[in-house]
């Protein structure tokens, strides 16, 4: 059933307050969802307030600020630090997005930081992926031809033809946007999500594969794919700028047109 | 933990049943009884407001002609139509339990079987009544 309250062990409540060195000027106030395994009990909000002057302009930069300064309990993913490992994706002042494209400057007021929605929370900021890494297992996202592969050269494709994965290539799989979207809210057992969707398209719309009736043969389904009902939130929420709800409406092309 | 848990792999998990290779059916027809349900709907509001101030004998007579009691079914069958298919996806989206999904699955389609059923006899009732 759709949840339209937490659980009680999920309902967060207030939590400790950190505040500024003396003497700082410039203080922003990160509220950041906590969860210890360990510990148990129910999440918590802690308050971090931390010198603007003192830390870079990114979100993540304040993270591992207070993770380096003030609280090494503070857990999150990170790697890159520029937006192209996809580690960093958490939930920012109400949008999923990456924290460290997310500029500390851009949000007014308190930064609040949860973890993806609607995820399983292993720690803190980080959600376990398990099924969501399955998901994108199970639509088997490499190339699959029965054509031999030339000997000599690499299977050339052209310029039309690479052009159709443009927009396609540069998801990271952060999974901002199937952890904004409802319908993976409510049946991400069987819905494979905006993120999931747009991988099996950029196989799809690959003219050097070969499978693209089977590909499709294992989305058609009711709930893999037919759960998308244009909601958008993937489109808005793509840190990267990708448009995976227009992935989807191609694949739902296709299947008519190949009737 | 009394329970224990799924020691199923995640790849088994995420694959589940496999693929209903259905759905493309149900897709279209939402959309295709969507769009014939705007020049019905138009018709049926703009004839409404003809008729406003009119009393039952002239709206029985605006019946009796083909085109307007043809237009009444197509819009009466067309609406339960588009409803059990949107109400289904509904329910599929929102109602986990499956005995109580299936149930709801059943009620609605009898209902609006039943609905759109009564409405068409009304309708020609009214067509070639006195």
């Amino acid at each position: 059933m759709a949840e339209f309250t937490l659980p009680a062990n999920s309902k967060v409540a207030p939590g400790k307050t950190f505040p500024a060195p003396a003497g700082a000027k410039r203080v922003r106030r990160f509220k950041i969802y906590r969860w210890d395994p360990e510990a148990g009990g129910n999440p918590r909000l802690d308050t971090y307030e931390v010198d603007r002057d003192a830390c870079g302009p990114m979100v993540l930069d304040a993270l591992i600020k207070i993770k380096n300064e003030t609280d090494t309990t503070l857990t999150f993913r990170r790697s890159c630090r520029e937006g192209i490992c996809g580690s960093c994706a958490m939930n920012i002042d109400g949008t999923n997005t990456l924290a460290c494209l997310k500029a500390i400057d851009d949000i007014p007021g308190e930064v609040r930081i949860y973890p993806l929605p609607h995820m399983p929370v292993i720690k803190d900021l980080v959600p376990d992926l398990t099924h969501i890494y399955a998901q994108y297992r199970s639509i088997k996202p490499w190339l699959q031809r029965e054509s031999p592969q030339p000997p000599d050269r690499e299977q050339a494709q052209s310029v039309a033809e690479r052009e159709k994965l443009d927009g396609l290539w540069e998801c990271i799989l952060c999974f901002c946007c199937s952890t904004a979207c409802p319908s993976y809210w409510w049946n991400a057992d069987r819905y494979l999500g905006p993120a999931i969707l747009l991988q099996a398209y950029r196989w799809i719309a690959d003219s050097r594969d070969e499978n693209t009736g089977e590909r499709l043969d294992q989305l058609e389904d009711p709930f893999r794919l037919y759960r998308c009902h244009t909601i958008m939130n993937c489109t808005r929420t793509c840190p990267k700028g990708l448009n995976p709800a227009k992935a989807i409406a191609e694949i739902k092309k296709l299947i008519v047109m190949r009737r | 933990m009394t329970e224990q848990a799924s020691l199923r792999s995640p790849l088994g998990k995420a694959i589940g049943l496999g693929s209903a290779k259905e759905g493309v059916v149900h897709w279209w027809r939402q959309r295709l009884s969507a769009v014939a349900l705007v020049p019905l709907a138009l018709w049926f509001v703009a004839s409404l407001i003809a008729h406003l101030g009119g009393d039952r004998a002239g709206l029985v007579a605006w019946l009796h002609a083909p085109v307007p009691a043809i237009l009444m079914i197509l819009l009466v069958g067309t609406v339960f139509y588009h409803t059990v298919l949107g109400v289904q996806v509904v329910i599929e989206d929102y109602v986990h339990h499956e005995a109580a999904k299936l149930t709801a699955l059943i009620v609605l389609r009898l209902a609006c079987f039943l609905l759109a059923v009564a409405g068409i006899f009304a309708v020609l009732r009214l067509a070639f009544g006195a």
